[in-house]
C-alpha cells in the first residue's frame, strides 16, 4: 500500500519529482513541456467537468500546483530562486541588492542609452540592438549559474545569490526595453 | 460523484449513456445553439428551421418575445426590445456613460451599480436579459435532442473581464442551465476547423463579431491548445461599422438629432448596406423617414471603417508581440464573426498575417460548432478524447498599493487554473484592518485600471507598522474566474470574496430570481427536486461502483473498502427514498467518508501518467 503516502498533490512536493526530471539547473525544455502536457491531461478541470465538486476542487487544486510547478522551472530566474530554497537559502531578493558596482554602473548607463533611444534616427533599430545587448548578458548569467549549481558550495551560493540579483535587473531592463519597444511600433502605426 | 473518469490508456472505458450537452454561442447581435448528434456537430434550428436566433429580447404587452419576434416589435416599441445586451454584461452603471449616448433605452435611476434597464415589465438586468436568450435555445436544444440537457457550454470573448464572464455564467444559472465551463470564442472556432485535429503549429483567431473584437493566439501541440496570448476590444464590432454607415447617412441627409426610432431606422439601414457591400461595388440607401436616397459606394466604405479595422490590425500585433512570435510563425489564420465578411477586413488581416484567411466554415455558426464538441467531450462522451484545452486569464489581475498604484498579482497571459500569493503588511502602528481592492487591467494607476471589488480584513491583532505579515491570495479557476483571500499570518484572521462583485448577481439574487420565474409552478418545485436529487444520486452511485471495480482491490484495504461498501448501502436506501433533503446530504455524507478514496484515485492517476519518465530517485520516493 505504498499509494496511500504516494502524494502528488501535496503542496511541499519538490517541483522537479513532479515532472519526474533530475534537480538541475540546466533543464530539458522538450521533456518538461511534454510532462507537463501529460499531468494536465490527467488533473485539469475539463476531465472532471461532469464529477463531483469533491473531485472539481481537487482537479483545480492539481492543475494549479501543476501550472505553478512547470512556470517556475522553465523560467530561469525562477528556477534559480526555487533551487536555492531547495537548498536551504532564504531569498528575499526584493530587499537586496547587488554590491557589483562595476554591474551597477553598466547598469545606469544602459537604462540612459534606453531613455533616449527616442529620440534617435531609428529608435526601432536601436532597440532591438539594445534587446539584443541585454539578452546577450542574460545568457551569459545563465550559463555561469549552470556552473555553480553544480558543485553548490557555500561560496558558490553566494555567486549564485549576486547573479539572481543581477538578472533581475536585467530581466526588469528587458521588459521595459519592449515596452517601449511596443509604445513606439504603435506611434508609428 | 463520478469519480474519476478516465480511462486508462489502451483500456475500453465502462460504456456510458450518451449524455445530451450542448454547445452555445451567446453573441451580441445573434445567438446560436449546437450540438454533436450522431457524431456530427450541427446548428440546431427552431421549428421554422431558423438557425440564428437574433440576440433579442422584448417586453410586450402579451409577454416576453425573444429572438426575430422580439427584432420585428423593434420597429414600433424600441423602448421595449433590448438588443445587444451583451455589451452591458458586467458593466457597472458608471461604464454606461461611455456606451450611454448610442444606446436607445431608458436606464432606471437605482442606487445599485447594476444598469437597471426600464421596460414595461418593470427594471430588468443585462444578466435577466441575457437569461431569457440562453433559455429559449437550451429549450430548443432539448426538444431538438430529446431530453434534458447535462451541461452547456457557453462561449465568451476571450477579451472579456472577470464581471463578464461572472454575469454570462450568472445568466446561464438563471436560465436553468448547468455550465460545464465558460469557453473561449475563438477558442472554439479553432476547434470547429478541426486545427485539434491537424499537425501542430501556430494558429492566430481574428474573431470579429457584432460587439466584440479578439485576437488569439493559439498553440497546438500533440492534442493540447495553449493559447499563447489574447487581445482585443471588448467594444469594437460590426456595430460599430453600421453606426459609421449611419453617421455617415445623418450628415449625408442632414439629419441632427435622431429620435429613438430614427435611430433604429437608420441601424437598420446601415447594416443593409454593410452587407450589400460585401458582395457588390455599390449599396443603395433608401429612408422612408425622414424621406432620403442616396447611394454607398465601397471606397468610401472603406473609408469609414479603416480606422477601426487599423484598430483590430494593431491588437494583432500585440498579442503576436506578447506570445513572443513573429507574423510569419503563424500557421492559419482562421475568420470568426459575420464582421469578418466585410471584405476589407480580409484584405487588411491577409496582408498583415501574409495569408489567405481561412473562411470555410460559416463565421456565423462556426463558434456554436466548436463549443458543442467541447460540451460533447466535457460530458464524458468521449472518454478517449485527448484535446486539452489550456487557457490563459486574458488581463493582468492586481492590488491596489499606497499611493494608488497597482501591484500585479497575477500577469495577464498566465495559465490558468492558477493561485498566486503575495505578502502586505500595516503602515501604520496598531492597524487592526486592511482594506484590500482588486483590480484588472495593464495600467500602473489604479484610477486607469477597472475595479472588480474591494473588502476588508479585520481584527488583525495590534502591532507596530510594518510586522504585521498578511498573506493576500488570488485564485483563478479553469472558467476564468476569480476568487481572493485575505490572511494575517500569525494569528490566522481571514477574509475572503468571490469577485463577483457590484456587477454581477450574489447568488442569493439568482436564488430569489429562480423562485419568481418558477412560482407559478410551485407544485412542480419539490417534484423537480426530487427528480434532480435522485438523479444526482444516481450518477454518485454508478460512478462509485464503477471506480471500485476498477481500482477498489487495488487502493483500498479490507477495513477501508468494508468502510465504503456500508456507507454505499445505506446511501442506495437514501436514494430509492422520497427525502430529496436526505439524499442531497447523503451525497455529502458519501462524499466525506470517500475524500481519502478519490484523493488516492488522482494521485495514482499522475503516478500512470507519469510512469515510463520516472527518474531513480523518483522511484525511490515512491516505494
Amino acid at each position: 500500500m505504498h499509494i496511500a503516502n504516494f502524494d502528488m498533490l501535496d503542496l511541499s512536493k519538490n517541483f522537479f519529482e513532479l515532472f519526474g526530471l533530475p534537480v538541475s539547473y540546466t533543464i530539458d525544455d522538450t521533456a518538461l513541456r511534454e510532462r507537463y502536457r501529460e499531468l494536465q491531461r490527467t488533473v485539469h478541470p475539463d476531465r472532471y467537468a461532469n464529477a463531483s465538486q469533491q473531485e472539481q476542487r481537487l482537479a483545480m487544486q492539481g492543475s494549479t500546483f501543476i501550472n505553478e510547478a512547470f512556470e517556475t522551472l522553465k523560467d530561469p530566474l525562477k528556477r534559480a530562486q526555487y533551487m536555492l530554497r531547495l537548498l536551504g537559502v532564504d531569498v528575499d531578493s526584493d530587499n537586496e541588492t547587488t554590491k557589483d558596482t562595476a554591474f551597477l554602473m553598466e547598469q545606469l548607463e544602459l537604462r540612459e542609452a534606453l531613455s533616449e533611444i527616442r529620440y534617435q534616427a531609428d529608435p526601432l533599430g536601436a532597440i532591438a540592438d539594445l534587446l539584443d545587448t541585454v539578452t546577450g548578458k542574460f545568457n551569459r548569467v545563465i550559463s555561469d549559474m549552470t556552473t555553480d549549481f553544480e558543485n553548490p558550495s557555500a561560496d558558490r551560493l553566494d555567486a549564485i545569490r549576486e547573479r539572481v540579483r543581477k538578472m533581475q535587473f536585467l530581466g526588469k531592463l528587458h521588459r521595459e526595453a519592449e515596452s517601449l519597444e511596443a509604445e513606439l511600433e504603435e506611434e508609428l502605426l | 460523484m463520478a469519480l474519476l473518469q478516465i480511462a486508462e490508456p489502451g483500456q475500453a472505458a465502462a460504456p456510458h449513456e450518451h449524455k445530451l450537452a450542448a454547445g452555445i454561442d451567446l453573441g451580441t447581435t445573434n445567438s446560436l445553439v449546437a450540438s454533436v448528434r450522431s457524431g456530427t456537430p450541427e446548428t440546431l434550428p427552431n421549428e421554422k428551421g431558423e438557425h440564428i436566433l437574433p440576440s433579442v429580447v422584448a417586453y410586450t404587452e402579451s409577454g416576453v418575445l425573444v429572438g426575430s419576434e422580439a427584432l420585428a416589435n423593434a420597429h414600433e416599441d424600441a423602448l421595449n426590445t433590448i438588443s445587444s445586451v451583451k455589451r452591458l454584461m458586467g458593466r457597472g452603471v458608471e461604464d454606461l456613460r461611455l456606451l450611454g449616448d448610442e444606446l436607445p433605452y431608458d436606464f432606471a435611476q437605482t442606487d445599485s451599480r447594476v444598469p437597471r434597464i426600464r421596460t414595461r415589465a418593470g427594471d430588468v438586468s443585462p444578466v435577466e436579459v441575457s437569461a431569457e436568450i440562453l433559455r429559449v435555445l437550451g429549450k430548443r436544444a432539448e426538444s431538438a435532442l430529446g431530453g434534458e440537457l447535462t451541461g452547456v457550454v457557453v462561449t465568451v470573448p476571450a477579451y472579456f473581464d472577470d464581471a463578464q464572464r461572472q454575469a454570462t455564467k450568472d445568466a446561464a444559472t438563471l436560465a436553468g442551465l448547468r455550465v460545464f465551463r465558460l469557453l473561449n470564442e475563438p477558442t472554439a472556432a479553432a476547434i470547429a476547423y478541426g486545427l485539434d485535429k491537424g499537425a501542430d503549429g501556430i494558429h492566430a483567431i481574428y474573431d470579429l463579431g457584432g460587439g466584440t473584437f479578439d485576437i488569439s493566439i493559439l498553440r497546438l501541440n500533440r492534442g493540447v491548445f495553449e493559447v499563447m496570448s489574447t487581445g482585443g476590444d471588448s467594444a469594437l464590432g460590426g456595430d460599430d461599422f453600421d453606426r459609421a454607415i449611419a453617421e455617415w447617412v445623418m450628415q449625408q441627409a442632414g439629419i441632427e438629432r435622431p429620435d429613438s426610432t430614427v435611430q433604429a431606422t437608420l441601424m437598420r439601414a446601415a447594416r443593409r448596406a454593410k452587407e450589400t457591400l460585401t458582395t457588390q461595388q455599390v449599396a443603395g440607401i433608401e429612408l422612408a423617414n425622414p424621406a432620403w436616397k442616396g447611394t454607398l459606394d465601397l471606397d468610401t466604405f472603406n473609408g469609414l471603417v479603416d480606422s477601426l479595422v487599423r484598430k483590430t490590425v494593431s491588437a494583432c500585433r500585440r498579442a503576436l508581440r506578447d506570445a513572443g512570435i513573429k507574423a510569419d510563425e503563424v500557421e492559419d489564420v482562421v475568420m470568426v464573426g459575420g464582421s469578418t465578411r466585410v471584405p476589407r477586413v480580409r484584405e487588411r488581416v491577409g496582408e498583415f498575417f501574409g495569408r489567405e484567411p481561412l473562411v470555410d466554415i460559416d463565421p456565423d455558426r462556426v463558434v456554436a460548432i466548436g463549443a458543442a464538441i467541447q460540451a460533447d467531450i466535457l460530458a464524458g462522451n468521449k472518454p478517449d478524447e485527448e484535446m486539452l484545452l489550456l487557457d490563459v486569464n486574458p488581463l493582468s489581475l492586481g492590488i491596489e498599493t499606497m499611493g494608488g498604484l497597482v501591484e500585479k498579482i497575477i500577469p495577464r497571459n498566465t495559465t490558468i487554473p492558477v493561485a498566486r500569493a503575495q505578502e502586505f503588511t500595516t503602515f501604520k502602528d496598531g492597524q487592526t484592518a486592511m482594506a484590500v481592492h482588486v483590480v484588472q487591467g495593464e495600467r500602473e494607476l489604479v484610477d486607469d485600471c477597472r475595479s472588480l471589488a474591494r473588502f476588508e480584513l479585520r481584527g488583525i491583532p495590534p502591532m507596530v507598522a510594518g510586522a504585521a505579515r498578511i498573506r493576500v491570495t488570488y485564485r483563478i479557476d479553469a472558467d476564468g474566474l476569480l476568487e481572493v483571500e485575505a490572511e494575517e499570518q500569525t494569528q490566522g484572521v481571514r477574509a475572503s470574496i468571490e469577485v463577483k462583485p457590484s456587477y454581477g448577481l450574489s447568488d442569493n439574487e439568482i436564488a430569489d430570481m429562480l423562485r419568481a420565474s418558477v412560482e407559478h409552478a410551485r407544485d412542480d418545485m419539490e417534484a423537480r427536486k426530487l427528480r434532480e436529487q435522485q438523479v444526482e444520486g444516481e450518477r454518485v452511485i454508478e460512478a462509485l461502483v464503477a471506480a471500485l471495480e476498477a481500482d477498489g482491490e487495488e487502493l483500498l484495504n479490507p477495513e477501508e473498502r468494508s468502510r465504503i461498501d456500508a456507507e454505499l448501502a445505506s446511501f442506495r436506501n437514501l436514494v430509492a427514498g422520497t427525502d430529496a433533503n436526505a439524499i442531497e446530504q447523503g451525497i455529502k455524507t458519501l462524499e466525506k467518508a470517500c475524500d481519502f478514496y478519490v484523493e488516492r484515485r488522482m494521485n495514482s492517476n499522475i503516478r500512470k501518467a507519469m510512469a515510463g519518465h520516472s527518474v531513480n530517485e523518483f522511484e525511490q520516493e515512491a516505494e
